[in-house]
């Protein structure tokens, strides 16, 4: 075959609102799928120029460099506070923050629960991968029931450490939100399923409504010990059967 | 000339930052300064300006952090255990460079303390840092009503001049007496817009910003380090301020800065009129602190007395300026002027009265 015959056609291509930094993470982790997520919705919705991202003392802390768009990185578990602040100050701007399981759910939830009570105009997106990877691998608060950790080496025990955080449906019972939804990348679909939730996610905060909120469960292959693959099926039978998928609150007034 | 009102010292800081073109406050309660969050909360809506109650000052110094990313001048507002509260930001806020405004109203003792009443020992916490990381903040201390509405609008052009974090140490006498205010608004030299600003890059000429971390973005602490200090000293060289009373001729110094230096400015008066000559030395920057102004005024005079509502910090720097070459006495918190008693709200009263600092000049003279 002639190679000038060949028509080469781009199907698929980086989204214009992340910039050329290689995604650092661990084989078979989520989060670069996730970055795709956020970034290919910026594009779709073109709001590229007035999103602020806040990104997290976590692995999701150097996503800041990822961003083609106003972003910084904020200490552990405040980027509800700052996003308040901005918000508030540039009330046009669209602001998001990336916080872990960790960051949200233990020593940021003060900061995260006040947020909402104050019925801020954000948009939170929680990577729940259900430890805390960059320290290698602790128990966090959404960390399954009899899972293993390198502080409950036995796996979890609720009668010494409770039970796990069920953030998607604790935010859908705050009177200030206006959308909450838990989806997955695991497979093409809930890609796509994703991609709507923050689309919808950021559309509420850009239409004034109230709190908007998605729950990514996310795959952490290397301190779940396993492979990526068998990752995935972790999602779908373990983590998914603890953590429903869906939408728990999709209100267009929050009065 | 500008209108002149009776206001105590903590509605001139509210009324001062205004004046300066603060358009964010973010603050939790706290005695003795609760005021100025209340005054912001009324008048900074009037001028289109940002008034949040955060639920802790842990939160405050973030929203705070987060209204100075946004470009806005903000200020927070608190007094010692807030204060301390706020350390982890404030760190993160000199990390980054932020030209943030923080007022510290400070209390005594540590952990509770005496629940509100006057006290000077923040000192060692507000000058030479409370968070981690090696890193300065400009401190400024008003001793007066009149003070505490300039400083802040200085505070305010100090902070956005060097991108640095600046603290107003004000306590609880120079935060509740009410004086006679002159209501002027300072002007400055201009400075850049803070194109690094986050507000969405379409509001930028599309230039995005990333705030990574100053040691990240920097490239290293080999970068960072070097990079601060040099701005650290360039305001060590053109910023240190400081006031003197009758020092030209005076044959005893006392040093003092805030509520103490009020006191101690009334000593220099009675003391005269006892036939000893008498003069302050009034650090008004804690830091860059008046080193070799202290040490060349200490040094001529050669009698010191430092008085601090506090068991001695402020001593701890005048020591050192001095280089041992003459004698520095301290009267610290101990000679309040009711004695320290069993009962739980006797024992945190008393301020030092002038009586008892001139009874101490006359000691060593």
């Amino acid at each position: 075959m002639n190679r000038e015959a060949v028509t080469k056609e781009k199907i698929c291509t980086a989204p214009k609102s992340k910039t050329g930094m290689p995604i650092m993470h661990c084989p078979g982790c989520h989060y670069g799928i996730i970055i795709r997520v956020i970034c290919e919705v910026i594009d779709e919705m073109g709001i590229e120029g007035d999103v602020v991202g806040l990104t997290s003392v976590s692995c999701s802390g150097p996503w800041a460099y990822s961003f083609y768009f106003d972003s910084a990185l904020c200490p552990h578990g405040r980027s509800p506070a700052m996003g308040t602040a901005i918000k508030r100050i540039h009330p046009d701007a669209i602001v998001f923050t990336v916080q872990g399981d960790g960051d949200l759910g233990a020593i940021g939830l003060g900061c995260f629960m006040n947020a909402l009570l104050r019925a801020e105009k954000l948009t939170t997106i929680l990577l729940n991968n259900g430890t805390y990877g960059m320290t290698g691998g602790q128990m966090s608060p959404t960390t399954l029931l009899g899972m293993r950790t390198t502080t409950t080496s036995e796996g979890r025990d609720y009668r010494v450490t409770g039970f796990p955080l069920h953030a998607a449906e604790l935010v859908a019972s705050m009177k200030g939100v206006a959308y909450s939804a838990r989806c997955t990348v695991h497979t093409p679909a809930n890609f796509q399923k994703a991609k709507r939730a923050v689309r919808t996610a950021f559309q509420k905060q850009i239409d004034g409504v109230g709190y908007s909120f998605v729950e990514f469960l996310s795959a952490c292959p290397p301190i779940w010990g396993v492979s990526p693959v068998e990752a995935l099926k972790f999602i779908s039978e373990k983590m998914m059967a603890e953590y429903p998928l869906g939408e728990f609150k999709n209100v267009d007034s929050i009065l | 000339m500008a209108q002149t009102v009776l206001i105590d010292g903590n509605e001139a800081i509210a009324r001062g930052a205004i004046c300066a073109g603060c358009r964010a406050f973010f603050g939790y309660p706290i005695t003795p300064q609760s005021e100025v969050g209340e005054y912001m909360s009324r008048e900074l809506p009037k001028v289109g300006g940002v008034f949040v109650q955060s639920e802790s000052e842990s939160a405050a110094i973030y929203m705070l952090f987060g209204g100075v990313l946004a470009g806005e001048r903000t200020m927070t507002s608190t007094s010692s255990p807030g204060f301390s509260l706020m350390q982890e930001g404030i760190s993160w806020m000199a990390e980054d460079e932020m030209p943030a405004v923080i007022v510290e109203v400070m209390r005594a003792g540590p952990g509770i303390g005496t629940g509100g009443q006057q006290g000077q020992t923040d000192y060692r916490q507000i000058t030479k840092g409370g968070g981690h990381g090696a890193y300065r903040c400009i401190v400024l201390a008003p001793y007066s009503v009149q003070e505490s509405f300039d400083l802040i609008q200085f505070a305010f052009h100090l902070a956005d001049k060097y991108r640095i974090t600046v603290i107003v140490a004000s306590d609880f006498i120079v935060a509740r007496m009410a004086e006679m205010v002159e209501l002027r608004t300072l002007s400055f030299e201009p400075l850049p817009e803070k194109e690094w600003a986050l507000k969405g890059k379409s509001r930028k000429g599309g230039r995005h910003t990333i705030i990574m971390g100053g040691a990240f973005g920097h490239g290293g602490p080999q970068r960072y380090y070097p990079h601060m200090m040099e701005k650290y000293q360039q305001i060590v060289d053109s910023e240190v301020r400081y006031d003197t009373y009758k020092t030209e001729d005076a044959e005893f110094l006392l040093i003092a800065y805030g509520s103490s230096a009020r006191m101690a400015e009334e000593v220099v008066d009675m003391a005269r009129d006892e036939g000893i000559e008498a003069g302050l030395f009034r650090p008004i920057t804690l830091w860059p602190f008046p080193e070799e102004a202290v040490r060349e005024t200490a040094c001529r005079i050669g009698k010191v007395l430092v008085v601090e509502d506090s068991p001695g910090e402020l001593v701890e720097d005048v020591k050192f300026a001095v280089q041992g070459k003459v004698p520095v006495h301290l009267l610290g918190i101990w000679a309040r002027h009711v004695p320290l008693g069993p009962g739980y709200w006797g024992g945190g009263s008393g301020i030092i009265y002038p009586e008892r600092i001139l009874e101490e000049v006359k000691k060593l003279i």
